[in-house]
């Protein structure tokens, strides 16, 4: 090796301009704190799990080599138990109020009760504690901050008993229905269980959700066997034609199915229950649709919005529509005679009923809303 | 032509495994049942009690004799088998399972003194899918018909059973849908599964899951075996449970595979002998599968003794836990925050 000239790159950790030079200007002296030469300790004990500032670092004389460097403590080493435990008050304090040991505790009791099974379930695979304690605690600030639904007519939801409510579907991703859910059962406190398409319960992850919140396949089968059973149960009859609807044809109404919901409804005689909702088409306006590759992967659409696919996940945060929900007056199935379920005629008639209810309520709702984003004038009377 | 003061002549097949024996001993014990004749191409390796013995294959024409001879009036199939196991190939196994069963009906047809058919079939016969119903009632096709293994054994097995009441109508059919029998003793694909010490499960699905506790399989086959009515019925225990939840009760750590590899790991395992890993079981994983039980209730008449969460309870009770590191620390945390708790809410029961 040749020598070679070093010429040192910086200050090495010692007051100065790095013009290497060993005498640093006065203005440069004035700012490094003390003397030259600290007058530290050699040799720092071992870091003691006593209180001190995170920001302790070792400095080193300001001598020749070593440069600069600080000793790795270990972070946890130099906050006490006790302090952890004072700084765990604290939050707790913060998180749960006043009374935050038996509330912790029963979070705690609630946490164990997950991490080892013991809770229950239902036939459909309904897990309530799990529902309300995380699923709904997500979606209520995006309910009443994002959408700021308004829920009008829940008197019209029976108490107890089995019920049918009929909604109308849009949105492009099915998000009427999580906040359907949600605003009914902060309304009137029961659960809705939602029936879903078979496509969601053949998705993974979508599909064990779907059955832990509730939702079950939307099969002539679980909806009788819901109803009669005595749970209030949701159903969008227009399925993916109205939740993949282009945005122009908005709050139109899709066909309704084959009207096997009314048989269901019929022949368990339990009350039909419409349900309008405004707000819900403007979340995502479907402009396009890729049919080749929706048929690819096997789904029904590939949304295009303004802002999917373009800007990526962003595009996946829903305008902030303001929601209305409207119960109308419940249709009551209880008096028609046995085998009218089977009767076509009368289910076509009653299904024509449904959808009429609706449509004439999203077209009322859609008169007093002052604008997408604002809400309505409050209903009259 | 009964014999009222005698008491049931009873023929039970497949009592070389362990359920069938228990089956064949329990039936023995029970009143109004005075002879149980146990049929089996293998011995049995536990102990019979009461029951006498018969080496036969029912795949050959000799049943007919023992029943026969033996003046038979009730025939309790129990060798439908859902793993080749120690009968070898898949071959050996469809064999055993549709000409055997061909083969006892064929026999029971012609044997005059016939009063009473029990059949253990299983409730695989609904298949498992995302098009599925919540909870099969008996009247219910499976949404897919099996093409393989198990299922369509059952299925066929089934369908020859039917043929049987349509040719002897005076011999009552009691088919029995059972769910998955656990017990601590039970030697089975799931109970193998979930004696593994990480469970594999399919990667986004959970799925629900039934069980019937060995004993309540006992008690069923003797129910049916002196008062059974005509008919196919659902047999499970109350309830539902999930596989996460029961992995959590467990204690078993879970490793999300997709659906594909976990098929192909259940095949290695087969291989290996550590586990028996149906394919049946795989779709079973995946989608899950519930049973109504209200004809079992109020046209059989039979009450199981255990729910599905208690029948496995008992059976995890036979097990190590595992893991359990995290119910260890809220548990601690538990006890920080509050010493002394007071009676929060039925905790329910410790499974730690």
């Amino acid at each position: 090796m040749g020598d070679a000239e070093i010429i040192p790159i910086g200050t090495r950790g010692r007051p100065g301009r790095g013009s290497g030079t060993d005498h640093p200007s006065s203005a440069a002296r004035g700012l490094a704190t003390g003397s030259r030469r600290p007058t530290r300790p050699e040799a720092r004990p071992e870091p003691q799990p006593e209180p001190e500032g995170p920001t302790a670092v070792d400095e080193q004389p300001a001598s020749s080599a070593p440069p600069a460097t600080t000793r790795e403590r270990s972070p946890l080493g130099g906050v006490s138990v006790g302090e952890w435990l004072a700084a765990f008050q604290q939050a707790a304090l913060e998180m749960f109020g006043d009374d935050w040991e038996p509330q912790l505790a029963r979070f705690l009791a609630f946490l164990r009760r997950r991490v080892t099974g013991d809770y229950v379930v239902d036939d459909y695979g309904f897990d309530p504690e799990m529902t309300e304690r995380f699923l709904m605690a997500v979606l209520r600030p995006i309910a009443r901050k994002w959408f700021r639904i308004e829920l009008r007519g829940a008197e019209n939801i029976p108490t107890d008993g089995g019920a049918l409510l009929v909604s109308n579907h849009s949105g492009t991703l099915p998000v009427d229905g999580l906040m359907t859910m949600l605003t009914v059962h902060d309304a009137t406190g029961r659960h809705l269980r939602p029936l879903g398409a078979d496509l969601v319960f053949s998705t993974p992850v979508v599909g064990q959700l779907a059955r832990r919140s509730g939702a079950t396949l939307a099969c002539q089968e679980d909806a009788e066997r819901m109803l009669a059973g005595g749970e209030l149960v949701g159903v969008w009859p227009e399925g993916f034609k109205g939740i993949g609807k282009p945005y122009s044809e908005r709050y139109k109404l899709q066909r309704f199915g084959r009207g096997g919901f009314v048989a269901a409804a019929i022949r368990t005689g339990v009350p039909i229950v419409p349900l309008s909702v405004v707000g819900a088409e403007e979340i995502y306006p479907l402009i396009g649709n890729v049919p080749a590759l929706a048929r690819l992967l096997g789904v029904p659409y590939i949304p295009i919005t303004p802002f999917f696919p373009w800007l990526g996940p962003l595009g996946l945060v829903p305008l902030p529509s303001k929601w209305l929900l409207e119960l109308g007056e419940p249709i009551r199935t209880d008096d028609y005679d046995e085998g009218a379920a089977d009767d076509p005629m009368l289910v076509f008639n009653v299904t024509d009923q449904v959808r009429e209810n609706i449509q004439q309520a999203l077209y009322r709702l859609l008169m007093q809303r002052e604008s997408v984003f604002r809400g309505g004038s409050a209903p009259e009377g | 032509m009964s014999h009222p003061d005698v008491g049931r002549v009873v023929l039970v097949t497949g009592v070389s495994r362990d359920l069938g024996r228990r089956c064949a001993r329990a039936l023995a014990e029970t009143p109004g049942v005075s002879r149980v004749v146990g049929v089996d191409v293998v011995p049995p390796r536990g102990d019979l009690g009461r029951v006498s013995f018969v080496r036969a294959d029912i795949r050959n024409p000799v049943i007919a004799k023992v029943i026969a001879k033996e003046d038979v009036d009730t025939v309790v199939h129990m060798s439908v088998i859902s793993t080749p196991g120690s009968a070898g190939s898949r071959a050996t196994m469809k064999e055993l399972n549709v000409i055997g069963t061909m083969q006892l009906l064929a026999a029971a047809q012609s044997a005059p003194r016939l009063e009473r058919l029990v059949v253990k079939s299983t409730t695989t016969v609904y298949g498992a899918s995302s098009r599925d119903p919540a909870m099969f009632t008996e009247d219910m096709e499976p949404r897919r018909q099996p093409r393989s293994g198990y299922a369509k054994d059952a299925a066929e097995i089934e369908g020859y059973v039917r043929g049987f009441t349509r040719r002897r109508p005076d011999v009552t059919v009691t088919m029995l849908r059972c769910a998955n029998v656990i017990g601590p003793r039970v030697q089975s694909p799931i109970t193998s599964y979930f004696r593994l010490p990480v469970l594999p499960t399919v990667l986004g699905h959970d799925p629900r899951l039934q069980f019937l506790h060995d004993d309540d399989l006992l008690r069923v086959l003797q129910h049916a075996t002196t008062d059974g009515p005509h008919g196919t019925f659902n047999v499970a225990g109350d309830g539902i449970v999930m596989l996460s939840q029961v992995a959590r009760r467990l204690q078993r750590p879970r490793v999300p595979l997709p659906g594909g590899s976990v098929g192909d790991l259940g095949s290695v395992l087969r291989q290996a002998r550590v586990a028996e890993f149906s394919p049946e079981q795989l779709e079973l994983l995946t989608f899950g599968r519930g049973v109504d039980t209200t004809r079992m209730r109020e046209v059989l008449g039979f009450e199981p003794g255990h729910t599905t969460a208690e029948a496995f309870a008992d059976f995890a009770s036979s097990l190590r836990p595992m893991a359990g590191l995290s119910a260890r620390l809220i548990d601690r945390a538990s006890q920080l925050v509050e010493p002394a708790p007071p009676p929060l809410e039925a905790t329910g029961v410790d499974h730690g």
